[in-house]
């Protein structure tokens, strides 16, 4: 799938963009390989949609460059890029049917009329719109504006794809299955993709890396993996997922185990850490509700950290089950449990004492 | 109590509607009837009395006694050339300014529609002062202007550029100069209200699809305002065919325009019936293009539902 070549397709160097002397973008640096299905994920306006529309070309950064297969294109007109963009609005042109809408950019290229039409016809099968090719697009949902705009931006064969929020004005269903189709579509022609979306579902389940942004900047790259499991900072960590935030003092350090004291959970904490840490110097750590063991037994003690508490939520969701369980400090600390068992009488309940544990290497050290 | 508040809000809805046919009911009184009693002198003849035609219903002495109706003053307006030539004219005239105030208008309500919104207010109101002064005196101040002791004769021989005054008044460029200044407005609204609306992402799609930036205007922005352009034009237009201010005041001896024929008509050579006839035919002449232009927008509208 991906090119064995070492130069990345996209290579993004020190981007700035400023508006009114505020910084959308800010010192960006990114490599982008070829065949990726990239994802830009934050919140909005921090400038996820900025950085995407400096690649298209519809705004010059206000330093660094962008170049895009070897070729500096940081000034280069959008009409000039080998890069097609993918509206979050779609912005089919409403006087033109479907057809005229995906031959337009041929049509500018000045390619020859026979060729217009079978590659036309290619991509409104590929997006599986044939039958719908003389139809006006407000005649059309929003899922197969969607697949239109799509054929429309692909039908150059750009070098690059952009997808501003692509699935964000569809419903939750057509989603979920758009999701898989635009994975498919990437596979099968071997297109980088570039995907801007604040929905960390999205982010996951299509891309192959992950870049998360916040305030201009961005936080942290790699695998959908790596960004939920080993989250760098608190931003990424609580943008991705449910996640229990745990702030205390470093009291010692035995090897590679950093232990902690902390005083809202009431409790002695450790966590894998190569860092040196002074003691007393504060610390933050966190863990995800997934990682964490509910029993009403105490639990072993080895390698594991261990909170009790008393469960004051429950949330029943059939296949699992959330607990929001309050620690004798106050502090709330979110688990999620799969119901592995079948069984109608919940094992823990309401106002039930509880164990919390989880394993050592769960814990998650976050620096910033 | 459901049922009381299905009545109320039947009431406001027939509220509402008696409220909405007020104005229809102003039309109908003040346009459709004087344009019949025009309708009906047109079928008269011209006699010198008070009033100076002949009556349509005729009353013997046994009451009713028949119908007394004309097309001698129609028969007239198509066998005197003269009338031909004239709503000729006035159609070319009318459409030529028509012309010029897109040919302005347009880039101006281009350039309104992509200020930034506060900007844009300030702009309108620019275009739209000078309604707040009185149409005539808009009109009659150019004669101030354009004369050959005008304002700007006067200044160009003074620095001494040309040493005739340039002939800018009573003709036909002083009618040209009338109709784009006082109709322009009525060109910028339609237009700025339709490219306010348009959709920005559109022109980065087309340039995303490698359009330039001309080709981007002339393949979406253009054909997309065509409604602004149309509904513009037909603002123009029609009031322009039947000017009779501006030709009257700017225009020379020789500028003709179907306003001011139908002026000494009426009240130079006193011949309501063919006044009238000449208003009449120009009415029907000005609903030719308003059904062409409704026919464009069912079509459209058709094409889009």
């Amino acid at each position: 799938m991906s090119d064995p070549s070492p130069t990345p397709l996209v290579q993004i160097h020190e981007v700035s963009k400023l508006f009114n002397g505020v910084a959308a973008v800010d010192r960006v640096s990114l490599d982008i390989q070829r065949g990726e299905l990239f994802a830009i994920l934050g919140s909005s306006g921090c400038g996820k949609t900025t950085l995407l529309r400096m690649l298209a070309g519809f705004e010059q950064p206000t330093s660094g460059r962008i170049v895009i297969d070897g070729v500096d294109m940081t000034h280069v007109p959008p009409y000039e890029r080998p890069v097609n963009m993918m509206f979050q609005s779609y912005a089919l042109f409403p006087h033109m049917t479907v057809e005229q809408n995906v031959a337009y950019g041929l049509k500018k290229e000045r390619a020859p009329a026979a060729e217009i039409k079978t590659r036309v016809a290619e991509m409104l099968a590929l997006v599986k719109m044939e039958t719908f090719a003389s139809r006006k697009p407000d005649k059309l949902s929003g899922g197969q504006q969607q697949r239109v705009a799509l054929a429309r931006s692909l039908v150059k064969r750009p070098k690059l794809l952009l997808l501003d929020e692509p699935l964000a004005a569809l419903d939750k269903k057509l989603r979920e299955h758009t999701q898989f189709e635009l994975a498919n579509i990437q596979y099968q022609l071997g297109t980088t993709f570039v995907v801007v979306t604040h929905d960390q579902d999205e982010a996951m389940t299509l891309a192959s890396r992950i870049a998360v942004m916040a305030e201009g900047r961005i936080s942290q790259v790699g695998t959908p993996g790596e960004v939920y499991e080993y989250p760098v900072n608190r931003h990424v960590a609580s943008f991705l997922g449910n996640i229990n935030l745990i702030e205390g003092r470093v009291t010692g350090k035995d090897g590679n185990r950093v232990s902690l004291r902390c005083e809202t959970l009431n409790a002695d904490l450790s966590v894998l850490c190569e860092d040196a840490y002074d003691t007393g110097a504060p610390i933050c750590v966190a863990v995800r509700p997934e990682k964490i063991t509910i029993s009403r037994t105490p639990p072993e003690t080895n390698n594991r950290n261990v909170v009790k508490g008393i469960v004051r939520d429950l949330g029943y969701f059939g296949d699992s089950s959330l607990y929001r369980v309050k620690l004798q400090s106050g502090a709330i600390i979110q688990v999620s449990a799969q119901n592995l068992r079948r069984t109608a009488k919940l094992t823990v309940e309401w106002d039930d004492e509880v164990y919390l544990s989880w394993e050592v290497p769960s814990t998650i050290l976050l620096r910033a | 109590m459901s049922k009381a508040a299905a009545n109320n809000g039947h009431d406001s809805r027939t509220w509402l509607r008696r409220a909405v046919m007020l104005p229809y009911v102003w039309l109908l009184l003040f346009f459709l009837a004087p344009f019949l009693i025009i309708l009906k002198i047109s079928f008269a003849e011209p006699v010198v009395a008070q009033p100076p035609f002949t009556a349509l219903l005729e009353w013997g002495a046994q009451g009713f006694a028949g119908i007394r109706a004309t097309f001698e003053n129609y028969t007239f307006l198509f066998q005197d050339r003269y009338y031909g030539i004239i709503y000729l004219e006035s159609l070319k005239m009318a459409a030529i300014g028509t012309v010029l105030c897109l040919l302005l208008g347009y880039p101006m309500a281009y350039f309104i529609a992509r200020q930034p919104p506060r900007r844009r207010n300030i702009y309108l109101l620019m275009v739209i002062l000078p309604f707040w002064i009185s149409f005539l005196l808009r009109v009659y101040a150019w004669i101030g202007l354009l004369g050959n002791k005008g304002l700007i004769n006067h200044f160009l021989m003074s620095i001494g550029l040309i040493h005739q005054p340039l002939p800018l008044l009573y003709n036909d460029f002083a009618v040209y100069l009338g109709i784009v200044y006082s109709y322009l407005p009525f060109m910028i609204l339609p237009l700025y209200a339709n490219l306010e609306r348009l959709n920005l992402d559109l022109l980065d799609a087309a340039a995303d699809l490698g359009a330039k930036r001309w080709e981007s205007f002339v393949d979406v922005t253009l054909p997309l305002s065509r409604p602004g352009i149309l509904g513009g034009c037909l603002l123009v237009f029609i009031p322009a065919v039947g000017e009779f201010t501006i030709p009257a005041l700017l225009g020379g001896a020789d500028t003709l325009m179907i306003g001011r024929v139908l002026w000494d008509e009426f009240f130079i050579n006193r011949d309501w019936p063919v006044a009238s006839a000449v208003s009449v035919v120009l009415l029907l002449l000005l609903i030719a293009p308003i059904l062409w232009f409704q026919h464009i927008q069912n079509r459209e509208q058709g094409a889009a539902s």
